[in-house]
């Protein structure tokens, strides 16, 4: 079984982004950019199924600027095997994004996609469920725990009411909650080693992306809250609360 | 004029009280506002939804599949509903809304808003990035169908009193076998549901073992407010899943809002920036809760929650 891992070059989730004054965008200068932290997970969960048997390749696969080469080093160097970069400047939508990887899920022949169930820039929560629809595949969402059996995938999946049970016939898309597993460290050795991992570039014009798109006309920071006060005691607390009616 | 079509959710059979926030953020676009029930016989949901002010009618979608419907069941369903000249199609931004919406937008191969948190205009909408550390205005240019999330916080609930008329509706669409629930484990309980409750107490990683995490409950209880957690909590394994409060879990807007043993992460605070009031109670005069509570307290929690509890029962 084959798994692509698409991941995603995003801001660290430490860094505390900072809106530009001219309100075009989020400051992304000299700012430390990561691997998405769901598509880390994604990606430990399908060496995992490797390392079980269950699967034979993990391909980790990013759409975006040529820096984010180094975040398809990183995956190659926690365990996947190879990597495909779609090398793209502009700004990529989640239904554009979902396009580019069908058409790899097709060129490569890929029976599983293991994903992050949202990036934590846009956090747009899309790309997964609109791939899945594309291929005319089902998706288990928000996953927190995967069991592949033959055919057939069992996933338990954090909803706001609990834990739902779903079984997917495969293929399938599969999008990772943040407690699926926790993804292991990168070791120096295996830094070196990934440079000598196959990285494919392609070129976004060999993808149809002719889709409508949102424009984002602002971005500005959120209203702050106004500054709050210590209270010395639980007396105070209650009678504070109490003045404002909250209790 | 726009039509809007919800997609209501449901829970336990019973109509979800964000179907009633979707709705307010529709009446902020203006327009006449429909309301679609999925079912599998029981027409409730579908009274209660009728009872929302500002719906105009209730579409009783019965299919046998409805009983355990899934996205990937649900999302032909509504795209066959959308056929009928619909401008807008909304959900909450719950996990049940963000599980479909995509896929009913990539059926329709137009993009989502996520999240909807303010309305300029039919088509033009804030939305938060980055855990809520910037908001960006989006505008959908052209006139394809608008697919949005509607974020819970961000909007009250329409009122009731309603009644509005409920019609079935029988829809053509082939759904697919590919998915089949197994069995939900909800935690539910009788505490206030996080995402419409007045008053939330939330404990951390701090409470340090479930049978310690009683003390969050007994105060939620003697304030009649629902009980959340952080994520270092849930992954402990102190609390279910479902009381996570953060850019991942829940996020709330109570008029009041009790953290314990917080540190604060921004992926926290994601989750509660528009509560009314927030308290925290930490030992460390430092933790970053205390740059955004409204009223700090610095001490054990293990001495100041049950005292607030006593005082307070
Ligand atoms: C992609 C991503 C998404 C995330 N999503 C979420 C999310 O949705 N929700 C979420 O909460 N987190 C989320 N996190 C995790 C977040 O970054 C923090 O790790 C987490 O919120 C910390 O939980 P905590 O405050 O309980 O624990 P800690 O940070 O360990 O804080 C514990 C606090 O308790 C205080 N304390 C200790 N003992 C006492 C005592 N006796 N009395 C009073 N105070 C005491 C300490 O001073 C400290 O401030 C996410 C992280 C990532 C990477
Ligand atoms: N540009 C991209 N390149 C590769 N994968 C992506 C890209 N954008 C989104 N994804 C994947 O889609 C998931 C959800 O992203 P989103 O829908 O933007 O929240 C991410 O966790 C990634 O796995």
């Amino acid at each position: 079984m084959k798994v692509l891992v698409p991941i995603k070059r995003a801001v660290d989730y430490n860094v505390r982004v900072r809106v530009k004054n001219d309100g075009s965008g989020v400051e992304l200068n000299g700012v430390k950019m990561s691997v998405n932290p769901f598509d880390e997970i994604a990606n430990e969960e399908a060496l995992r199924l490797k390392e079980k048997g269950v699967v034979t390749e993990v391909v980790v696969a990013t759409i975006g600027v040529a820096k984010a080469e180094d975040q398809l080093r990183s995956e190659l160097a926690r365990g996947a095997d190879r990597a495909i970069h779609v090398v793209a400047d502009q700004d990529i939508q989640p239904l554009q994004a979902a396009r580019i990887l069908k058409k790899l899920v097709e060129d490569e022949g890929i029976d599983l996609v293991l994903m992050g169930k949202q990036a934590i820039d846009d956090d747009a929560n899309q790309t997964g469920q609109m791939l899945a629809t594309l291929l005319g595949w089902p998706q288990a969402t928000f996953a927190s725990k995967v069991e592949i059996e033959g055919q057939t995938a069992r996933v338990d999946r954090e909803i706001d009411a609990g834990i739902e049970t779903l079984e997917v016939d495969l293929p399938a898309v599969i999008t990772a909650d943040l407690r699926l597993n926790e993804p292991r460290f990168i070791k120096l050795p295996d830094i070196m080693k990934a440079k000598r991992k196959p990285l494919d570039k392609r070129e976004l014009g060999d993808f149809d992306i002719d889709v409508p798109t949102l424009e984002v006309t602002e971005t500005r920071p959120p209203s702050g809250r106004e500054p709050g006060r210590m209270v010395k005691d639980v007396d105070e607390l209650i009678a504070t609360l109490k003045d404002k009616g909250l209790v | 004029m726009s039509k809007i079509l919800i997609v209501a959710e449901t829970l336990s059979g019973e109509l979800h009280p964000t179907t009633a926030k979707a709705v307010a953020c529709a009446q902020a676009i203006g327009g006449d506002i429909h309301v679609a029930v999925f079912g599998s016989g029981d027409q409730g949901p579908a009274q209660a939804a009728a009872e929302i002010e500002g719906v105009t009618e209730v579409l009783y979608v019965q299919h046998d599949e409805n009983n355990a419907a899934r996205a990937a069941t649900l999302a032909p369903q509504v795209v066959a509903l959308a056929a009928e000249g619909y401008s807008h199609l909304l959900a909450a931004n719950t996990t049940t809304g963000k599980d479909l919406m995509p896929r009913v937008a990539a059926l329709l191969g137009v993009p989502q808003v996520t999240d909807i948190m303010a309305v300029h205009g039919p088509r033009d909408f804030d939305r938060p990035i980055y855990a809520g550390n910037a908001i960006t205005r989006v505008q959908a240019p052209g006139d394809f169908v608008l697919v949005g999330t509607v974020r819970t916080a961000s909007f009250g609930a329409a009122g009731g009193g309603n009644s509005a008329a409920v019609s079935d509706k029988a829809v053509d669409a082939e759904l697919p076998s590919h998915t089949r629930l197994v069995e939900q484990k909800t935690g539910g309980g009788d505490r206030p549901d996080l995402q419409t409750a007045s008053r939330v107490v939330s404990g951390g990683r701090a409470l340090g073992s479930s049978e310690n995490f009683d003390i969050i409950f007994k105060l939620a209880d003697a304030l009649g407010a629902g009980a959340g957690a952080s994520r270092a909590a849930v992954d402990a394994g102190y609390v279910p899943n479902d009381m996570q409060v953060g850019q991942t879990g829940k996020i709330i807007a109570p008029d009041l809002y009790i953290a314990c043993g917080i540190s604060g992460a921004i992926q926290h605070l994601a989750g509660i920036k528009d509560a009314g009031t927030i308290v925290a109670i930490n030992n460390d005069e430092n933790a970053p809760i205390f740059e955004i509570a409204d009223l700090g307290l610095v001490g054990d929690l293990f001495e100041v929650v049950p005292q607030l509890t006593e005082k307070l029962g």
